[in-house]
């Protein structure tokens, strides 16, 4: 089932604070993973597996360095969704 | 009419014993980090490697491998003569042909042993433990030397950031034999060849013949993807290797992977929901990433430091190049 972008950024901020230790709250659309959020590429592939999980998506490897911020990842989860 | 006889079978099989050697060369990560722009934090913050293990240019893959076989033989109170087969995995023998099992069942006395080499990357040790353990129990082999040999920085680029820098030299040899009591449990093992590129050799020596300004061949991987599969698609394996035996992750007592990232290693133990009782296998630090090697490395690290003790149930996995996997639960010798 289709979730709406707010559900999709929740749960996403769920796993990022989850493989982080960040607050909930910190993980905004406009966040960079990188920069922001200082997850490595190696903690964005565990969020990007989790994420695919709760979200019934796949999320292909190449596609990952796309996703810059919170915001890109709910856009293609979305996306992938629809 | 005759009729046709085939070998006895043996009921149990176990690893009676096994032997350990490093490259002797300790190479640090401020050592390795300027050609590849790096540092001594990213590098232990990333992978968990303070230090590898290398061997220098008087060694060779297969003078470590008889290092490594001679110390296992020994502990296991045999001599090479008592050896009926000669499984070597390793992705550095510099010849195509013959075998380095061929060359090493020579050097260690184990003549007219069958000797043969398995390409299955850093799964080849488990790999060559399930064949191992099959040989034996088939009644085709008493006693079966498995080796996971690398020299490892041969084939390394020292501006490659993707793997080169994990890698280090050493070989892990065990001996496998019949037991009175179950000592190896079914091997889980499989293959992806939809990822062969994942983890690969930069050119084909056809590539090189054609045009020899390529250069010596180099491995890469696609760190994230292998990191991916690794981490996550491994766990099931581990768990089915459990479930064959018979066991649980409560009964576990020692967890060996094969030793490729810390990182993979920690979100292993957390997909498989080890208790925190039971040991886990961190040569990596140490050591590096020596493929073939470092389970047995890793399991004779446990030993010699008495973080686990013979008669524990470990459950090993290695993984790699391939992509090919395999799995079981034994008894530590």
């Amino acid at each position: 089932m289709a979730n709406t972008d707010q559900e999709i950024l929740e749960g996403l901020a769920e796993i990022v604070a989850e493989e982080t230790g960040l607050d909930t709250a910190d993980v905004l659309l406009e966040k960079s993973f990188t920069d922001d959020l200082d997850i490595d590429s190696l903690s964005m592939m565990t969020i990007v597996t989790h994420a695919e999980d709760k979200f019934g998506v796949r999320i292909p490897d190449e596609e990952v360095k796309n996703l810059a911020t919170v915001g890109d990842a709910v856009s293609f989860i979305k996306g992938a969704q629809d | 009419m005759t009729s046709l006889q085939q070998a006895q079978p043996t009921q149990f099989s176990r690893i009676l014993a096994i032997g350990a050697e490093r490259g002797e060369l300790v190479v640090t990560n401020d050592d390795i980090a300027g050609p590849i722009d790096s540092s001594d934090e990213w590098i232990r913050q990333r992978t968990g490697i303070v230090t590898r293990r290398r061997a220098g240019a008087d060694k060779d893959m297969l003078d470590l491998a008889e290092a490594a076989s001679n110390r296992a033989l020994a502990a296991a109170g045999l001599t090479g003569a008592d050896i009926d087969a000669v499984i070597l995995s390793t992705i550095t023998h510099m010849h195509m042909t013959p075998s380095a099992a061929a060359i090493l069942a020579e050097r260690i006395g184990a003549t007219p042993a069958a000797a043969y080499d398995v390409s299955a990357a850093c799964a080849g040790y488990a790999y060559g433990i399930g064949q191992a353990d099959a040989l034996v129990r088939s009644g085709l082999a008493r006693h079966v030397l498995v080796i996971g040999a690398e020299k490892l920085s041969e084939i390394i680029d020292p501006t490659d950031r993707s793997i080169s820098f994990l890698l280090g030299d050493g070989a892990g040899a065990a001996i496998v034999g019949p037991s009175d009591t179950p000592g190896i449990g079914p091997t889980v093992w499989g293959s992806d060849g939809s990822k062969a590129t994942a983890i690969r050799q930069t050119h084909s020596w056809t590539e090189l013949r054609e045009d020899p300004s390529l250069g010596w061949p180099t491995l890469r991987q696609d760190g994230q993807t292998v990191f991916k599969w690794a981490s996550f698609q491994m766990a099931p394996v581990a768990e089915k290797a459990m479930a064959e035996a018979g066991v649980t992750a409560q009964d576990i007592q020692v967890f060996i992977p094969h030793q490729a990232n810390m990182r993979i290693i920690d979100q292993m133990k957390k997909q498989l929901g080890l208790p925190d009782t039971v040991v886990i296998a961190r040569d990596i630090a140490e050591t590096g990433n020596t493929s073939a090697a470092s389970i047995p490395l890793a399991a004779e690290r446990l030993l010699s430091e008495g973080q686990a003790n013979s008669g524990d149930l470990a459950l090993q996995i290695g993984f790699g190049a391939g992509l090919v996997y395999a799995a079981q639960v034994v008894v530590l010798p």
